[in-house]
């Protein structure tokens, strides 16, 4: 059997604001735009997905919360609405997936005999979260791809960042091995923003974008610290980094999104293609992505 | 009866267990008939609405009330997805939720409503309304659980909950939607080998169940702080049903308590409890904080270490939208509070220009990352400059002051000028002449020469302030003689000011400390 592999590895932010600024069908708002830098990156991003060959999405979300290990979703397909609680009023999309079971189903078996608390999510009532949702339509709006979803555990909350990220890095070994064994393409999201200290009021009209910068500047030298490591490739240390990184900034990463991702892909070296970076609501987003294949490699920021 | 306008309350775990598998387990088991005889009791009052205050449902803008006539979905729960799902559909008391929102509003909270078909009602609601109201009897109410609320929002908020049932004349039962002890097993856990997840989360848990036994609501809300430090997952949460309990029910401890089931939830600490108002008491008791009325904070500041987002286990819906500081996180300000620190130390002329050249740096960086950091570099040097402009100003060409005091202060968007006379700044002659001699016999003067002087004295101070006469938006003068004097300073006065149009008071005083006739204090907009 061929063995699989991961054939690009993407940091996608999914605030709903970005589906809401992009009008698509499926969403119930209709607004006059927003976060053109964030959306042309991702428009770019989106075109290079689809020069590549690959037979599933798998995406770590911070919005599938689970305290009891990590859980995969298990159902061959989800149809529904995603109304997202905090701003219900940017984002109600209706939804129709399908997912990759038996990946998933791989997955959550090596990651168990690896030692992790795994559990298959098979309920077909199941509501997939917005994060993976907002992803997934940014990156690949025809949803022509069968997905996997991998919540995040909420252990920071009982121990802290640190165990967070070794766990996150487990949980990756035990994912790029599943794929391995299953002999697919697949690419990998890790869906979540960098800063995240965020405003807790909301312009009358969301889009206005004279409302929208950063929370503060600390959070602004942060990001740029760790854009900078990703386009010098030196993942290792912004991992390093990560539980100081995440406690500054209250980062999603918290979730360990980056961290399964680049642990699944060994680490990257190599430096990361930015495609854009701009703050939604005071959060710090960038969309990124990491190409193993040198040919297809590009210096785009 | 009492014209309390809250019948009863009611605290009841947000976890499905009870719902779903009540058989898996003896104490889910419990807790399901335990709320079974609350729901009984909820047919038997006259409640108008149902009043729900869910720590699962965590908002960060503002406090959100639920106002969809009815809310029909089927829910399945993040971590308990496999006890099965939760279809339901609700009766909103709209009317009751405009007002709540209305009443929070006014007692300084943000507030709004939310009415979408499939927006996610949190476990917690739905676990607890299916079980209290199951034919929508009585229509409801639900309200979230701001993330950074802290003790004076939450306190608002429960009182705002009286005001509206006030205001509607209507009766409610309440209900607070939480766990005691919030730490979960991490692991899955067989149900019948549930239990308290250490010993001493079941020793609080027990003492906090004493207090609701003797109806002392008001003594646990003051506890809560303590009760969060040392049964609740610190990262995530601060205890706060208590306050909003106790403020909705309105802040004593005459209540009768009554603890109808408490065990075990995947770890966590669940009971049904219920509190009727009475007239028995354990009497008042010395509070130690201090009670609020009316939200006077900026509620676009995350107040370090006060943030308390709730999140009873594993049901607590999404969390980390608006995961609260840290405490090594304190030093971290938002641009407001970045805002106002400068304005305290420079003046706000600075303020404006610095969140400018922050906005500048921090906004849409098309350029990417190098752009960026440039204009970070430029925003830094803009503020530094601008700083130096402010606080104390002394004027090289205005005369000397005489006490330990400057020319001008900048605060804000203002100028303060000290008292200024009409001595010459080169000389200190006094134009016009003085009032009197060195012996302090009267001597003739010029009250017009003086204060065309005394202006001219502030036009110089101004000026080394970068502003100019016209900038004054308010005059006080002192006269010693003002029978003598008041006409000529008016001439004066008149010829300078009266396009100016500043305000201004005139005062006579006994004595000015040189022998001048004449002295004027402006306020003035700063450049
Ligand atoms: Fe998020």
């Amino acid at each position: 059997m061929i063995k699989g592999e991961i054939v690009l590895g993407c940091l996608a932010p999914h605030p709903p604001h970005l589906v809401y600024a992009d009008n698509p069908d499926e969403n119930e708002p209709t607004s006059e735009g927003g976060w053109e830098t964030l959306r042309w990156g991702y428009a770019r991003l989106a075109r290079k997905l689809k020069t590549i060959e690959y037979d599933a999405i798998v995406i770590l979300t911070p919005h599938w919360q689970t305290y009891i290990g990590t859980h995969f979703l298990g159902c061959d397909s989800f149809k529904s609405l995603s109304v997202d609680p905090i701003f219900p009023n940017l984002f109600r999309y209706h939804y129709n997936l399908k997912v990759d079971v038996e990946l998933s189903e791989k997955m959550c078996e090596i990651a168990g005999e690896a030692g992790i608390i795994t559990k298959m999510m098979r309920n077909p009532d199941f509501r997939v979260d917005y994060g993976t949702i907002t992803s997934c339509h940014l990156l690949n709006p025809d949803w022509d791809k069968p997905i996997v979803t991998v919540s995040s555990n909420r252990n920071r909350h009982y121990y802290s960042v640190e165990v967070m990220n070794e766990q996150a890095q487990a949980l990756g070994d035990a994912c790029r091995k599943a794929i391995e064994e299953s002999g697919k393409r697949v690419v990998l999201i890790a869906s979540h923003s960098l800063s995240h200290r965020h405003f807790t009021t909301e312009a009358p009209l969301p889009e206005d974008m004279s409302r929208e910068h950063i929370y503060n500047h600390s959070q602004y030298v942060w990001d740029m610290k760790v854009i900078d490591l990703m386009r010098e490739g030196k993942m290792q240390e912004f991992i390093d980094l990560m539980p100081e990184f995440t406690e500054q900034t209250m980062a999603e990463t918290e979730g360990g999104g980056l961290t399964w991702m680049m642990a699944a892909m060994g680490m990257p070296n190599y430096p990361a293609e930015i495609y854009g970076y701009q703050s939604v609501i005071g959060t710090g987003n960038v969309v990124a992505c990491w190409d193993p294949d040198e040919e297809t490699r590009e210096m785009v920021l | 009866m009492s014209d309390d306008p809250v019948l009863f309350g009611l605290y009841v775990p947000p976890h499905p267990h009870p719902l779903l598998a009540p058989d898996q387990n003896k104490g889910w088991g419990e807790l399901r008939a335990a709320y079974d005889e609350c729901r009984r009791r909820i047919e038997e009052s006259d409640a108008d609405v149902i009043i729900v205050y869910s720590t699962t449902w965590p908002s960060i803008v503002g406090h959100q009330f639920q106002v969809q006539p009815e809310p029909e979905w089927v829910h399945v729960d993040d971590d308990f997805h496999f006890l099965g799902s939760m279809p339901y559909k609700f009766k909103m008391d709209t009317e009751f939720g405009n007002a709540y929102r209305d009443a929070a509003e006014s007692r300084g909270l943000h507030s709004r409503t939310v009415s979408y078909h499939g927006f996610p009602i949190d476990t917690g609601s739905v676990v607890a309304l299916s079980l209290l109201n199951p034919d929508n009897r009585i229509p409801a109410c639900i309200v979230s659980s701001n993330m950074y609320a802290n003790r004076a929002e939450t306190i608002v908020l429960g009182k705002a909950a009286r005001d509206a049932l006030k205001a509607q004349g209507k009766k409610a039962v309440i209900v607070a939607v939480s766990s005691l002890s919030n730490r979960m097993f991490t692991k899955h856990v067989e149900p019948e080998n549930d239990r308290i997840h250490s010993a001493k989360d079941e020793e609080w848990n027990r003492k906090i169940l004493e207090f609701f036994e003797k109806g002392r609501l008001e003594d646990l809300s003051q506890l809560s702080r303590d009760i969060h430090g040392q049964i609740r997952v610190q990262k995530v949460v601060a205890y706060k049903p208590a306050w909003w309990m106790a403020a909705t029910m309105g802040q004593h401890n005459n209540y009768d308590g009554e603890v109808l089931a408490y065990a075990a939830l995947h770890g966590s600490g669940g009971a049904v409890i219920q509190l009727t108002p009475s007239k028995g008491s354990v009497g008042d008791k010395e509070f130690d904080e201090d009670d609020v009325e009316i939200y006077r904070g900026d509620r676009n500041v995350l107040t370090t270490g006060t943030g308390d987002m709730q999140a009873s286990g594993g049901v607590d819906g999404p969390l980390d939208e608006a995961e609260r500081p840290t405490e090594e996180d304190w030093d971290w300000k938002n641009p407001l509070e970045y805002a106002e620190d400068l304005y305290d130390e420079y003046g706000s002329t600075v303020v404006s220009h610095a969140s400018g050249a922050l906005g500048v740096a921090a906004g849409t960086v098309i350029a990417g990352p190098v752009g960026g950091l440039a204009g970070g570099i430029v925003a830094r040097k803009k503020v530094s400059k601008m700083l130096n402009k402010d606080g104390a100003i002394i004027a090289e060409n205005a005369p000397k002051a005489v006490g330990a005091y400057p020319h001008a202060r900048r605060v804000g968007k203002l100028l303060f000028i000290s008292g200024v006379g009409p001595r010459n700044p080169t000389d200190n002659t006094i134009p016009g002449g003085p009032i009197e001699d060195d012996k302090g016999n009267p001597l003739d003067y010029d009250i017009e020469a003086q204060t065309e002087a005394c202006i001219e004295n502030i036009r110089i101070i101004m000026e080394a302030c970068d502003a100019e006469l016209d900038d004054i938006i308010d005059i006080t003068t002192f006269l010693v003689d003002m029978k003598r004097d008041f006409k000529g300073y008016n001439k004066v006065y008149a010829k300078h000011f009266e396009e100016i149009q500043a305000t201004r008071t005139t005062l006579a005083i006994q004595a000015l400390p040189t022998p001048i006739a004449v002295e004027m204090k402006v306020i003035a907009k700063a450049p």
